[in-house]
């Protein structure tokens, strides 16, 4: 399937001698290649997957059957604010922004990112933030003995967050460890924009860069307009609570709703921010694995920028029970609905890549073909949220949980699993397996199913979310044990993964350069591309520059 | 017709150089869309709080309005483009004529800020704690300051290596990425100087 590309393959001079551990750890810690440095970031960021899943089960042991005790409700509390702490900004930006890392110089003809030492203090600073969040169940005690993790939830309500409210440490590590993060993520979305805009190769316009690259790029400057408020807002409550301030303090005409506002000002574009770098895996893999160029390209490039635009203008449908009066209500329902619009774009071009293609169900593909179901019902909840009388009705229940789950899970995570198995040959230069792929896919989206589907069910029933345990008259039992069990099969299904993750390093069959037969630059270098990235720097005349090398009788060319 | 065709070469493979926007100036852009989403949101706090204190002082009993060294600061702007043009002449001695004005002004710029808030703490008794206008106030010119702090550390850097002769022409680029923020920074203090000497007075 392979066709060599001598032009663009590079001179492999990957060392096969063995080295001491302690080189090759000084070698990964003092990196600046953008592809280490990328694959730190999924590293780190599965690793917390791991974490933030076990807390997940936890919870979800606790809520299975009614009046149960398995866990105290100050550790619930823990439980949930680090959940949904570190799955946002320590699995889903970590993951997402090292696969833009990895991918977007090699998509791009680039040798290395704009500013390599940059990259590295990105990584490392955000990283340096997610063990500071986790050292609070150490140290967030302080000398107060007031509880150690975090238990303010995620989006840290004031006044919960003032000193009164919540004394010792542990705010603190939450808020230090998100303004560490949110730098870090500036860092790297500086970097991406930079990377894309000045190092694309001789004839990269900016029209003929893959999908992939593009939904970065408009992630990265959603992280500029976004995380950057997150962390004014953070810098304001570190005054508040080390200073004696009084932004976010209501005793002396301090203004709870502000930080709601500037909380989800930065809330719901970062929901973009995880999902677009989503839709990108989703439009690199759909086309290769149907056999046809992406549908509609100019009109995927408008639908994500819009996407972007819009996502700043409809925050605040995270506080239609705040009581903002009927206008802004009205703006935010509607700025809200009219974001389906661009997004609506895209699955229909989805569907239209897939029509008439040769679709091959390879396990990358599987997950993109559930993530398209999955994607449209999580839109859908979203519309039905968005009219402000419905979300009067169902604000702070499970239904809540269930449809962000299902963008969270059902979408992001769907895709990025596909999105590991499509790209893990590249990395390892061994295809993962594809039985245990299987049994990851069934195992993960029964699992989901059996959860998220099932969670909208106690939301409509009135079942509110962060609730520790319930009444078992309440008749929410039977379900929350179904998406109880429907959490272990997910987890069994992440197990399965991470073990295909390490068995297929060792075993899995050798893939060879480009083993989808794609079409994107990444896949016309040996696997594991060499540091340099490419021997020669590549020329490209089309949107699939491989497509023309192996078809030099039927040029891209022609058509764009 | 065919005169036509054949006077004029056209040529298909000719293709425009390409050309890619200079690293630098495109990271600061990036750099300064995500400060300027932080100074919004520190704006719109004290815009939103103006007002609201519920005790004093207020604005009125004790600010003044920093003429003196909003014109220095605004002026740095010209003297730090100076220097960069200068530079790109390959004048060296221009340049760092240039980079010492704007050191010059800036430092100028924060002692006179020292002095304000020294008088407001010392005269006044407005501290960060004492209500939310000092709360706000503080926060938001202290971020202006920062800035300033970081822009003159750079400034002072390109200036002693310049002193020392280690500066040259091809160094223009570099420098010209510094004076975007330097310029950024005296446009940011038109907003905190409408927002807060003006519109909070």
């Amino acid at each position: 399937m392979a066709i060599t590309t001598p032009v663009l393959a590079a001179i492999d001079q990957t060392l096969t001698r063995r080295r001491p551990p302690s080189t090759v750890l000084y070698e990964w810690v003092s990196t600046v290649d953008h592809k280490k440095i990328g694959l730190m970031y999924i590293a780190y960021g599965l690793i917390f997957l791991l974490i933030g899943g076990l807390e997940a089960t936890l919870m979800r042991i606790q809520l299975a059957v009614p009046n149960n005790h398995f866990v105290s409700p100050q550790v619930f509390n823990r439980l949930f604010t680090m959940h949904g702490t570190t799955m946002v900004f320590w699995v889903g930006m970590m993951v997402l922004f090292g696969f833009g890392n990895y991918l977007v110089p090699l998509m791009i003809g680039a040798r290395d990112m704009a500013f390599p030492r940059l990259n590295a203090f990105s990584f490392w600073i955000s990283a340096f933030g997610g063990v500071l969040l986790y050292f609070s169940y150490l140290a967030g005690d302080g000398l107060y003995g007031m509880g150690s993790a975090p238990d303010v939830g995620w989006f840290a309500y004031a006044p919960l967050t003032a000193k009164v409210f919540s004394p010792g440490h542990s705010t603190d590590y939450w808020t230090l460890s998100i303004l560490l993060s949110g730098i870090g993520s500036t860092g790297t979305a500086l970097n991406i924009v930079t990377t894309t805009i000045c190092m694309r190769c001789k004839g990269m316009k900016m029209m003929r860069l893959p999908l992939f690259v593009w939904l970065m790029l408009v992630a990265s400057f959603l992280v500029f307009v976004a995380v950057s408020p997150l962390t004014a807002a953070q810098i304001m409550l570190i005054i508040d609570r080390y200073l004696g301030a009084h932004f976010f303090d209501t005793q002396a005409g301090g203004s709870a709703v502000l930080w709601m506002h500037f909380f989800w000002i930065f809330g719901h574009p970062e929901v973009y921010i995880l999902v677009l770098p989503a839709f990108g895996f989703v439009s690199e893999i759909i086309p290769v694995f149907s056999r046809k160029a992406i549908f509609g390209y100019p009109a995927m490039v408008a639908a994500t920028v819009a996407i972007g635009f819009i996502s700043l203008s409809v925050w605040a449908h995270h506080m239609f029970t705040v009581g903002m009066g009927p206008e802004g209500n009205t703006f935010f329902v509607f700025s809200t609905m009219v974001i389906s619009v661009p997004t609506g774009i895209k699955i229909f071009n989805w569907l239209g890549t897939l029509w008439g293609g040769k679709i091959i169900f390879k396990v990358p593909m599987m997950f993109c073909i559930a993530f398209l179901f999955q994607f449209l019902v999580a839109g859908l909840t979203g519309i039905m949220l968005s009219a402000a009388p419905f979300n009067w009705q169902l604000s702070g229940s499970y239904f809540v949980i269930a449809h962000f789950h299902y963008v969270l899970v059902g979408s992001i995570i769907t895709a990025l699993f596909g999105a590991f198995y499509y790209w893990y040959p590249k990395v390892t230069g061994r295809l993962m397996s594809e039985t245990l792929g299987k049994w990851h896919f069934w195992l993960f989206i029964i699992g989901f199913h059996l959860t998220f589907d099932l969670m909208h069910v106690p939301g409509l029933l009135g079942m509110p979310r962060r609730i520790y345990t319930y009444e078992a008259s309440r008749g929410w039992g039977w379900l929350n044990l179904l998406v109880g069990i429907g959490a272990l099969f997910q987890a069994a299904g992440t197990l399965v993964f991470v073990y295909n993750l390490v068995r297929s390093y060792y075993r899995g069959e050798i893939a060879g350069p480009d083993p989808w037969d794609a079409w994107t630059l990444e896949w016309a270098t040996p696997s594991p591309p060499p540091a340099y990235n490419f021997a020669v720097e590549p020329t490209v005349y089309s949107r699939r520059p491989l497509w023309d090398l192996k078809h030099p009788e039927d040029q891209d060319t022609e058509y764009e | 017709m065919m005169q036509t065709s054949s006077t004029i070469p056209i040529s298909a493979q000719v293709e425009p150089p390409w050309v890619l926007p200079s690293r630098g100036v495109v990271g600061m852009a990036c750099l300064i869309m995500a400060e300027s989403a932080i100074f919004i949101i520190f704006v719109v706090a004290y815009i939103y709080y103006i007002g609201r204190s519920l005790s004093g002082p207020m604005p009125a009993q004790v600010l003044e309005l920093p003429i003196f060294s909003t014109i220095c600061l605004l002026s740095s702007s010209f003297t730090v483009h100076y220097a960069v043009s200068a530079l790109r002449k390959d004048n060296v001695r221009g340049c760092t004529l240039g980079l010492a004005g704007t050191v010059l002004l800036g430092a100028i710029f924060l002692t006179m800020t020292g002095r304000e808030w020294y008088h407001l703490i010392h005269d006044f008794g407005l501290t960060i704690r004492t209500n939310l206008f000092g709360t706000t106030f503080y926060s938001l010119v202290g971020l202006h300051a920062t800035h300033v702090v970081i822009g003159l550390t750079m400034l002072t850097i390109a200036l002693t290596l310049s002193v020392t002769g280690h500066v040259k022409e091809t160094h223009a680029e570099r420098l010209d990425v510094l004076s975007i923020y330097w310029h950024f920074v005296d446009g940011v203090w038109v907003v905190v100087f409408l927002v807060v000497y003006v519109l909070g007075r």
